[in-house]
């Protein structure tokens, strides 16, 4: 993409075309997004017979509920901490990943096949590969079975399935790649000839992470940020599977809430965490331009 | 994902990103560090899941977890013959159904798009943040809001209406983005060229960006194809009343307890494989077309 003058300047002519060859795409994500977040809107404002149906209305008492409600604060502190342990874990991994590809691995072909190694899993069922720990974690999984053998226990660990240690385990396990991408990325475009001139001038490794590398891998950073933070605060089916109903989030709260149709409690909730989601990201978009990240 | 497949014909070539660890010579003590903490990441990211494929080929008395009870495809008949276990077969078939329109309709919208985005028009950054908004929205809820919004219309939920235009609000914007990073390395010189030697527009698009373009368009194929056959949140309140595979997934995780469920995976996986190897294949193919035609 070029860098253009402002869109202030740019010829009607231009303008028109650049909408027909958006116009496509716009049809899809006005149905399709705006739409139902908008009717999602209007179902938090509406009340319920208690049975599915929504009676036109603009009452406040949804929002009320959620908010007097002594659960909507534990959901929203699980839903944080399964947020930060995630994160914490997801970046500490992904930025030594990819920097392992990008500095360490000196043959590109083979960064790239290693790159590649990483990427395959995402493109396979998600539910596929929480349920993969079954065997693993269980109660007769097999680190059970190895630690038993090994006698560092002597009766099976019960927390390893089926709490909150197994839901961030599923969790790291499946977005881990969406911290290695962005961070690859900005990472691959470093100038390898900074790094060494910093080393001829008696830089220490140290002194190269602290002032060159982590501060030109931000933008990568704050990407997978994105990205992470959205989908764990957005997710219910980890929560609910791995924790084996043990635990629960804002989002599958909300889908406990459907199930009885509760739409409007649902839709009040939900408004409240794309509200929360809204904030974290702008806070987060405020530190990068993203557009000129993915399209530079 | 997206950047790494663009990137393959170029950081084969170029100087600039021959790999170059900190030091040359002899490996510092860090690259043995990283490279054991990629390889257990690796081992992480693979081993369970090859547990399950293992897993699924027990025989009649196999359970959930190892050791392995006989070996048979007993639980892969079982899948696809069992009514205990839902309609495999039919959820099978619409999600390739499905798959295979949100692949075309991605494509085509996803290059427009990109087009589109090459240069700056009026209201071009409130398009793109719209598409990240749908990007990240909890796709639960949308499916919840878009669920909603058919019934409010008077539209009967399906598959291949509500479900797909959900599919599409999350397969669009990888995508465009997939495009961006693609798009990127178009030179504008090659289609300015093609106008020089009198091509239309129309001709320049056809002949010069869908051919130098095609092994990204490959990509935005597998990112709608793998996405969509393997999307479960926006899916589970637009599907109407007959499931997608991963609906039917996840209701078998809720109450089968044999290796059917894991001989699901193990097909389901197989398909994504497939598809994924013949994209990845089509692309170092054309690739390999290029560099043999420029050498002879």
């Amino acid at each position: 993409m070029q860098p253009s003058p402002s869109s202030a300047q740019t010829p009607p002519r231009a303008n028109l075309a650049g909408w027909l060859y958006v116009s496509p795409l716009v049809l899809v994500l006005v149905p399709f997004f705006v739409a139902p977040i908008l009717v999602v809107l209007a179902a938090s404002f509406f009340a319920t017979d208690g049975f599915g149906g929504l009676t036109p209305d603009f009452t406040l008492a949804s929002y009320i509920d959620v908010l007097h409600s002594a659960l909507t604060l534990k959901l929203y502190l699980a839903t944080i901490k399964f947020t930060a342990l995630t994160w914490v874990f997801t970046l500490i991994i992904g930025f030594f990943v990819a920097y392992f590809l990008v500095f360490h691995v000196r043959n590109q072909l083979l960064a790239i096949g290693l790159f590649l190694l990483c990427t395959v899993p995402f493109w396979t069922s998600n539910i596929i590969r929480m349920i993969s720990w079954i065997p693993l974690l269980g109660k007769e999984g097999l680190i059970n079975q190895a630690l038993l053998a090994l006698g560092v226990i002597r009766q099976p660990l019960e927390v390893l399935l089926f709490s909150d240690l197994a839901v961030v385990i599923a969790y790291v396990h499946q977005l881990t790649i969406f911290m290695i991408v962005p961070i690859f990325n900005s990472m691959a475009r470093i100038d390898k000839k900074l790094i060494e001139a910093a080393i001829d001038a008696g830089a220490s490794r140290f002194d190269i992470m602290r002032l060159i590398v982590v501060p030109m891998s931000k933008s990568g950073i704050a990407l997978g940020t994105i990205f992470v933070v959205s989908i764990v605060m957005g997710d219910f089916f980890v929560v609910k599977v791995m924790s084996g109903g043990g635990s629960a989030s804002v989002v599958s709260a909300f889908y406990e809430d459907v199930g009885v149709l509760q739409y409007p409690t649902a839709a009040a909730s939900a408004v409240l965490l794309t509200l929360v989601l809204v904030a974290i990201v702008s806070l987060i978009l405020r530190t990068v331009d993203i557009r000129q990240e993915i399209t530079r | 994902m997206s950047a790494v497949l663009a990137d393959m014909p170029d950081s084969v070539a170029p100087e600039t990103t021959k790999a170059i660890a900190p030091s040359k010579g002899g490996r510092p003590w860090t690259f043995y560090v990283l490279a054991t903490l990629f390889s257990l990441y690796v081992i992480a990211l693979y081993g369970p899941m090859f547990c399950i494929y293992i897993l699924s080929f027990q025989d009649i008395r196999g359970g959930l977890v190892f050791p392995m009870k006989g070996h048979s495809l007993h639980w892969f008949v079982d899948l696809f013959t069992q009514v205990r276990t839902g309609d495999v077969k039919g959820s099978f078939d619409r999600s390739i159904k499905l798959a295979v329109i949100v692949t075309i309709i991605t494509v085509a919208v996803s290059f427009l798009a990109g087009l589109g985005f090459r240069k700056r028009f009026c209201g071009d950054t409130f398009v793109f943040y719209m598409m990240i908004g749908s990007l990240v929205a909890p796709g639960l809820v949308l499916g919840l809001g878009t669920g909603l919004l058919f019934q409010a219309l008077g539209l009967n939920a399906s598959w291949y209406t509500s479900a797909l235009g959900a599919q599409l609000s999350w397969t669009l914007p990888f995508g465009v983005l997939v495009m961006f990073a693609v798009m990127s390395r178009f030179d504008h010189v090659w289609e300015e060229a093609a106008y020089d030697l009198g091509a239309s527009r129309w001709q320049s698009i056809r002949l010069v960006m869908i051919t130098v373009l095609a092994p990204g368009l490959v990509a935005v194929a597998l990112f709608g194809f793998t996405l969509s056959y393997d999307e479960f949140a926006r899916s589970l309140q637009t599907a109407g009343s007959l499931n997608t595979l991963p609906l039917e997934i996840w209701s078998m995780t809720l109450n089968v307890t044999s290796p059917s469920l894991y001989a699901l995976g193990t097909v389901t996986t197989i398909v994504s494989f497939i598809v994924i190897g013949a994209s990845l294949g089509s692309i170092v193919l054309i690739q390999k077309k290029r560099g043999s035609r420029v050498r002879g």
